[in-house]
């Protein structure tokens, strides 16, 4: 929960559902290049929207435009019903932003710092209770310059979260944290979903994403190639997937249970097929009969990064929930 | 003190205050040379008592050090650092932000002269029918001029570039300013050079202000005045908050 202090912090209905951020045709260009085409997406109150992309894919862009840095070239932006161009004063009393870059002093102090953010956002965020809640208060009177990586991942979270915001743009929220960190970010961004605030995650971590997202949007090439659900964009790529040795017969294996293994590397193999346990069985049955050990196993439904690197790598499949 | 731009003015203060650098450049160094250069009579001042040459010109110095190098070196890392693009992001807006950098350079200069006025004093600094109301808006044109220039290299240069940019302004204005070395002393070339400087200008005109000796105070306050014009001119086309 995002602390609050004395009065009522800034009630606000709970929108969850309703749109949050509204992306239509958005085009940005620099010069001659064009970061981004026509890009359409929408992000939703209550939900973790994780935009994700290769470098260069335009998500940095898009965000920008929505947190009202950057001027639109073409298309329609609006957050929280305003345009972040034209409106954004109104806008960021009620936006939080996390820079990937952090956006603070070195020399500035951390309580200092969040309860400066609490001032300025005057949101009734008591800036004490808000670092403590991203477990900072050991490191209160340490200056940026002296945090590790993990830390000052936390700090910038924390002055997203003194605006109270009702959209939040994080970008690489758990870049270089440890462990516990991660388990610190992960509870703060699903309360923050779970009070009504859209969150829009931008992110380079897969499994984090995976772990947060209920919404995935995917940019490639300044485009949008995949924008629903995970379940969505898994939908028709079951998977089994087992470690065993490089060696495998791989025919024999085909010619014995029907299934057509394909080798990732360091003896992992990827069948395609529903996680049946008859499947599975037959599988196990034949590795014992040939004596190969079993490593790992894994059935069901494909990982986000398996989702990812199919709908980015050049000639790949074509996406099923482009919008 | 509340509110958005009452809390970024105490936050633009407590940073410099904590900055080691920024003191030494705004209280030591203006406090050694007046200490210095009043107690060992080296330099060619060309009055009987060298405090009364120096106190203007050191007070002068005091304000171009946080007008221009103080202000323009923090703003200059801030930009570096992206600090600027996150307060963007607030509600403070550009305005507020402006006018906090103002209010935190006001404060640093009270506390400037509230250190280096009585030390001159105690170092027998007499002078003789001062008009420190006018004094006060020379301080004032001054450190809009030299908030300009620092903010126009700051807008631009990146942040370790702007660093040595300012330092190397500050000691050029220092030496051509006749803050501690009289016109009359510099080669002829360098003389016209430095009336035409907003540091030689603000020292001339503190001087004819405070101790009724400037050497041509009418030129003095034109050239201060157009650079409090021009320069947060430049600034402006000049400055990049990222």
């Amino acid at each position: 929960m995002i602390p609050s202090s004395g009065a009522s912090p800034a009630d606000r209905p709970n929108h969850t559902g309703s749109v949050a951020v509204e992306v239509e045709g958005l085009t940005v260009r620099y010069g001659e290049l064009v970061a981004v085409r026509g890009v359409s997406f929408r992000a939703l109150h209550g939900r973790v929207t994780a935009v994700l992309g290769p470098n260069g894919a335009g998500k940095t862009s898009t965000i920008e435009v929505c947190e009202g840095y950057r001027r639109p070239s073409d298309g329609r932006v609006r957050v929280l019903g305003l345009d972040p161009t034209t409106d954004q004063t109104r806008l960021s009393e009620r936006m939080g932003v996390m820079l990937q870059e952090g956006g603070i002093s070195p020399s500035a102090r951390v309580r200092d710092t969040v309860r400066h953010y609490c001032a300025l956002y005057g949101r009734g965020v008591d800036g004490d209770e808000l670092v403590r809640a991203v477990g900072l208060e050991e490191r209160a009177g340490a200056t940026w310059r002296r945090l590790s990586g993990g830390e000052r991942q936390r700090l910038s979270l924390a002055l997203a979260l003194a605006a109270r915001p009702e959209v939040a743009f994080l970008d690489e929220p758990t870049s270089g944290v440890d462990v516990h960190g991660r388990d610190t970010i992960r509870t703060i961004v699903r309360d923050l979903a779970a009070q009504g605030c859209a969150v829009v995650l931008a992110t380079h971590e897969l499994d984090e994403a995976e772990r947060l997202a209920d919404h995935v949007v995917i940019f490639d090439r300044g485009a949008v190639i995949a924008d629903g659900t995970l379940d969505e964009l898994r939908r028709g790529h079951d998977e089994i997937r087992f470690r065993s040795t490089p060696e495998i017969d791989r025919d024999a294996l085909a010619a014995a249970t029907g299934l057509h293994a394909s080798p990732l590397g360091g003896g992992e193999y990827r069948i395609a097929s529903v996680p049946d346990p008859q499947v599975v069985a037959r599988l196990t049955g034949w590795l014992a009969e040939q004596g190969h050990p079993l490593l790992d196993l894994r059935a069901g439904a494909e990982r986000l990064e398996d989702v990812f690197r199919r709908l980015t790598s050049a000639g790949g499949d074509t996406p099923g929930a482009t919008p | 003190m509340s509110g958005p731009l009452a809390s970024q003015v105490r936050h633009e203060v407590q940073l410099v205050a904590r900055n080691g650098e920024q003191l030494l450049l705004t209280l030591g160094i203006p406090v050694l040379l007046l200490v210095f250069f009043s107690t060992v009579d080296v330099l060619p001042t060309g009055t009987d008592d060298p405090i009364d040459f120096l106190a203007p010109g050191i007070l002068a110095l005091a304000v171009m050090s946080t007008a221009m190098v103080s202000l323009g070196i923090g703003t200059g890392f801030e930009r570096s650092y992206h600090v600027l693009k996150r307060l963007g992001a607030t509600p403070l807006g550009r305005g507020r932000l402006i006018a906090a950098k103002v209010a935190s350079v006001v404060v640093v200069e009270l506390v400037q002269f509230a250190v280096l006025v009585p030390v001159a004093f105690a170092l027998g600094w007499s002078p003789p029918s001062p008009n420190w109301l006018l004094a006060l808006g020379a301080v004032v044109l001054g450190s809009v001029a030299f908030a300009g220039i620092g903010l126009s290299l700051a807008g631009r240069l990146r942040g370790e570039i702007n660093l040595a940019a300012q330092n190397g302004l500050y000691l050029v204005l220092l030496l051509l300013g006749g803050m501690v070395i009289p016109f009359d002393e510099l080669p002829a070339v360098l003389r016209t050079v430095a009336t035409a400087l907003p540091s030689g200008a603000l020292a001339d005109v503190l001087r004819e202000t405070l101790s009724d000796a400037g050497t041509r105070p009418a030129t003095s306050w034109l050239v201060l005045a157009g650079w409090a014009v021009a320069s947060p001119i430049v600034a402006r086309r000049l400055f990049r908050f990222d």
